[in-house]
């Protein structure tokens, strides 16, 4: 089993690092619309550092929709997802390894680029590693939860705006979550309540919404 | 033993078929007739299990496919329209992963002799997406060749292949047959599928007869 895990896993990320473009775009999706608030806004460090979790946080958001989108299409289209519900594997660890895969290649980059980003809107050492550790723990949830709504929007006109109405609702926890963890941190009540929180989704998400989704696909593939 | 029975299926909100029963035993081969639209791909895929007809029963060796689903999935190889091969990686990872999906690990060595038996010597290590449409359609075939699933579902397996891919997968569709395996497949090209027991059924008009 973890075998199969580990085939569907490499087979993603390998087409994903043949196919850089979409990686490229969804990165600097996120970076500038990060950047966009401290132009807008002005150079007000008081004020760019209570906006900046929240900044982050939509923007990681709203990059992790824009790339969900992609993470069935492809397979839908050229016949390997119809094959994989074909396949004596259980479809919801063949579903898990795709938002594994997902997540690597469009969920830590974003991870890996936020401290940078955070120096814009001149956060402390403190609150840059908080937000780290937020994105590590809710960007996942993220993909997880945009899994069901991409397999259930999958083959639909315009699926792609559906599919963010649909789950965006659901990863407002995440968000506040997430967001209210470094602002915690920042006021010195300490972020650790929310982390733990955050934790908690993630262990829900990585039960439940490959299943979901795994009852989402059957339906949209037939 | 595949059953098929009393099965209806629709699209949208048209009949496509009623009352078909049919069954499918070891080492029989039954080729789909139908005019455009009559639902041979839906058939299809319904034994296959991507589809939920719309009332009757499908049985393997006895039991309903939606009650053994992944038992009954380790049995069944579908080639469908869609090739199922990723444009991003070669011959040879297709199928080397395709096999491994499908629960049967082969070696790279096997992978490169089925590919060359399939005819596609020289090009394993190119992205699948550079191929022509015929070498894709090998890729795809390819699996055939390293397959132990006994049924076998092909929808227009000899679509774009040239004369002699033609040949040579005749020649792998008859010896499975001869080996105990169960093929189904629909095709509307003039190939003589002669070896072994050859059954058509013709859909639209409603009758199983002996060839």
């Amino acid at each position: 089993m973890l075998d199969i895990f580990r085939t569907l896993l490499w087979r993603d990320i390998t087409l994903a690092m043949r196919s850089r473009a979409d990686l490229v775009a969804n990165l600097f999706f996120f970076i500038i619309v990060v950047s966009l608030f401290p132009l807008g806004i002005g150079p007000e460090m008081a004020t760019l550092r209570l906006i900046a979790p929240g900044v982050v946080w939509v923007a990681a958001l709203l990059a992790s929709m824009l790339a969900l989108e992609r993470i069935f299409a492809a397979d839908y289209e050229d016949g390997t997802l119809e094959q994989m519900l074909l396949t004596p594997q259980p479809l919801a660890l063949l579903i898990l390894a795709k938002v594994a895969a997902h997540w690597l290649v469009t969920g830590v980059p974003l991870v890996l680029i936020a401290p940078v980003l955070g120096l814009q809107y001149n956060l402390s050492g403190e609150m840059l590693q908080v937000l780290i550790v937020t994105l590590l723990l809710g960007t996942p949830s993220l993909s997880l939860i945009g899994a069901i709504g991409a397999a259930l929007t999958l083959g639909l006109r315009g699926g792609g705006v559906l599919n963010a109405l649909l789950v965006m609702p659901l990863t407002i926890p995440v968000l506040i979550f997430g967001a209210g963890a470094v602002e915690a941190t920042a006021s010195g009540l300490g972020g650790i309540g929310h982390l733990y929180l955050l934790g908690a989704i993630l262990l829900a998400a990585l039960f439940f919404a490959p299943l979901a989704a795994a009852a989402a696909l059957r339906i949209s593939a037939e | 033993m595949l059953e098929v029975v009393n099965l209806e299926c629709q699209r949208g909100d048209r009949c496509l078929f009623s009352e078909l029963s049919f069954t499918l035993q070891r080492g029989e081969l039954i080729h789909l007739h139908g005019h455009n639209g009559s639902g041979k791909t839906t058939l299809l895929r319904a034994l296959c299990g991507l589809i939920l007809p719309t009332s009757g029963e499908i049985r393997w060796q006895g039991s309903a496919i939606d009650s053994l689903r992944e038992e009954f999935a380790a049995n069944v190889t579908y080639i469908g329209h869609k090739g199922a091969i990723k444009g991003g990686l070669t011959a040879l990872e297709n199928l080397q992963i395709a096999s491994r999906l499908d629960g049967f690990a082969i070696t790279e060595e096997h992978a490169w002799r089925a590919l060359e038996r399939i005819g596609l010597r020289g090009f394993e290590d190119l992205p699948t997406r550079v191929l022509s449409q015929g070498q894709k359609r090998r890729v795809a075939l390819a699996r055939l060749l390293v397959n132990r699933a006994p049924l076998w579902v092909l929808d227009e397996p000899f679509v774009a292949l040239d004369r002699a891919a033609v040949g040579l997968l005749q020649g792998v569709i008859a010896d499975h047959v001869a080996n105990a395996g169960m093929v189904m497949l629909t095709t509307h090209q003039e190939v003589s599928l002669t070896t072994g027991e050859v059954r058509q059924l013709q859909l639209g008009v409603g009758a199983l007869g002996h060839a």
